[in-house]
């Protein structure tokens, strides 16, 4: 088993198994070169990647261009703001545009869930998908679970919280989808208006308490308040949202055992995580990003392995 | 066609020894060498040239490996995909006579890919190429070994097959027709 199963990561929800013990073991190769004083390989120079964002990013837009420049491929950036989406061009029409130019592969980031789905049933070249609204944002779930098989040895048998706006984080589902393949278990933890009904059937465990769930589990992943998804109120304050589920440094010190600390950013601090405990030994956040452009350089490579065959 | 067996355990073990003394030779005490297998295949013959060098004269000598996936010009061809392995070069290349050491030399696209991969860790002053089996006339690229265990002149369409003690329980290399995996 040393090719993926599928010719488009579009979420976790289409890997295997296989196909994620396969990114990782690549990407600790990937690591191996990011140490070295010349940090690049040529693997992808007959390559031309176009990274097409229709929503604003700073990590993952900047990881995957480093990705893909560490594998020597060609890069083109588009950003919708600056573009002729702005005139009314359609999502096909602009990327069948872009492909007429000969383009092999698309990293994409778009508002609308499902987007590059429908886009990789029109369209020939390999699809990444790097967030897709509220639904799935797959290289951050993997890049989460290596951090976590980096520092805790393993992802099977760890327990995993992921605190915060369950409801509107992509991070969050492709998460817990990549979590329970792995055989980790998993608990969501917010107010009751931010977690969705019926989560349990993914097989994740639902708490209310902070203090709680931090003593269950081995990782604790922090997420940002989305509030540009959130079209109604959900609690009465950021304030408030800080007090109940807000990690800060007398909450892990009273804990018995040290945890991880995560979060994919940007961090809002002093709501989901005070800075103490964001710079804190706990906090393996830039770790994550370090580790961020050795597996999306791993799933670039890997998929462009499947192109030809 | 029948499996013909090249070389045996014992002179197996011999071509190695001798390898060893034509490398103390050209090498002397080693303080500017580094020996380095090529992933995967030539990890065992590299394994045991450093474990000999070592007792033989007693010095401790640079060694590495060398992962070549990322630098190869076929990867998108092959039918058979290649699965990346560690690469551990724990110094710099820099100035170093570097030895690389792989079991079967063929069309000589491993060896292109390795001097490639060898220049990301530092520029080292002069590269050698040690092969267990030479097969010639088959070569795609203008490469030629320093050092060779043995030479065959076999078909393209013929296989060596190595065998190691310690993955096959046995040392013993084979000249095969393709398409066979049993011998």
């Amino acid at each position: 088993m040393n090719s993926l199963s599928v010719k488009h990561l579009l979420g976790i929800k289409y890997l295997t198994r296989d196909d994620i013990e396969l990114i990782f073991a690549t990407a600790d190769e990937f690591k191996e070169v990011l140490s070295r004083k010349i940090k690049k390989v040529p693997s992808l120079r007959d390559t031309t990647v176009v990274n097409l964002f229709f929503e604003n990013s700073t990590r993952t837009r900047i990881s995957f261009e480093l990705a893909e420049k560490r594998l020597s491929a060609d890069i083109i950036n588009f950003s919708s703001s600056a573009s002729s989406v702005k005139k009314g061009e359609t999502l096909i029409d602009t990327v069948r545009n872009i492909l007429s130019m000969k383009v092999d592969m698309i990293v994409m980031r778009h508002p609308a869930p499902g987007a590059p789905v429908f886009l990789s049933r029109h369209v020939e070249a390999s699809i990444i998908n790097a967030g897709d609204g509220t639904n799935e944002h797959p290289t951050q779930a993997l890049l989460d679970a290596f951090s976590i098989r980096e520092k805790l040895g393993a992802v099977e048998g760890k327990k995993v919280a992921i605190i915060g706006d369950i409801r509107h984080s992509r991070v969050a589902l492709s998460n817990i989808l990549l979590l329970k393949k792995m055989n980790a278990e998993v608990m969501v933890v917010g107010p009751p208006t931010l977690i969705p009904n019926y989560i349990e059937s993914l097989g994740v465990r639902v708490e209310y308490d902070v203090a709680a769930a931090l003593r269950w589990c081995d990782a604790a992943n922090l997420l940002r308040i989305q509030l540009e998804r959130q079209e109604i109120q959900y609690f009465p304050s950021m304030r408030e949202y800080s007090l109940y589920f807000g990690i800060n440094k007398k909450l892990l010190d009273d804990l018995d055992k040290e945890i991880l600390i995560m979060h994919p950013g940007p961090i809002n601090r002093g709501v989901e995580v005070t800075s103490e405990v964001a710079d804190s030994k706990h906090s393996i956040i830039l770790d994550q990003v370090e580790n961020g452009v050795a597996v999306r350089m791993a799933v670039l490579y890997l998929l462009s392995g499947n192109r030809m065959n | 066609m029948q499996p013909r067996l090249i070389l045996d355990n014992k002179k197996l073990n011999l071509t190695i020894n001798r390898l060893c003394y034509q490398l103390i030779e050209n090498h002397k005490d080693f303080s500017s060498t580094a020996i380095i297998g090529i992933q995967p295949r030539g990890v065992h013959l590299a394994d045991r040239i450093n474990k000999r060098l070592k007792e033989i004269t007693g010095l401790e000598i640079e060694y590495g490996l060398l992962d070549i996936s990322f630098y190869r010009d076929d990867y998108r061809h092959a039918e058979k995909k290649i699965e990346p392995k560690p690469t551990t070069i724990r110094f710099s290349t820099e100035g170093k006579k570097v030895v690389l050491i792989d079991d079967v030399l063929f069309s000589g696209r491993t060896v292109r890919a390795a001097m490639e991969a060898l220049l990301d860790h530092g520029r080292p002053s002069k590269v050698e190429l040690l092969v267990l089996v030479d097969r010639r006339f088959t070569r795609e690229y203008p490469i030629q070994p320093d050092y060779v265990g043995k030479a065959v002149d076999s078909l393209t369409t013929e296989r060596v097959k190595v065998e190691w003690k310690e993955t096959q329980g046995t040392d013993q290399i084979w000249l095969v027709a393709a398409k066979t995996d049993r011998i």
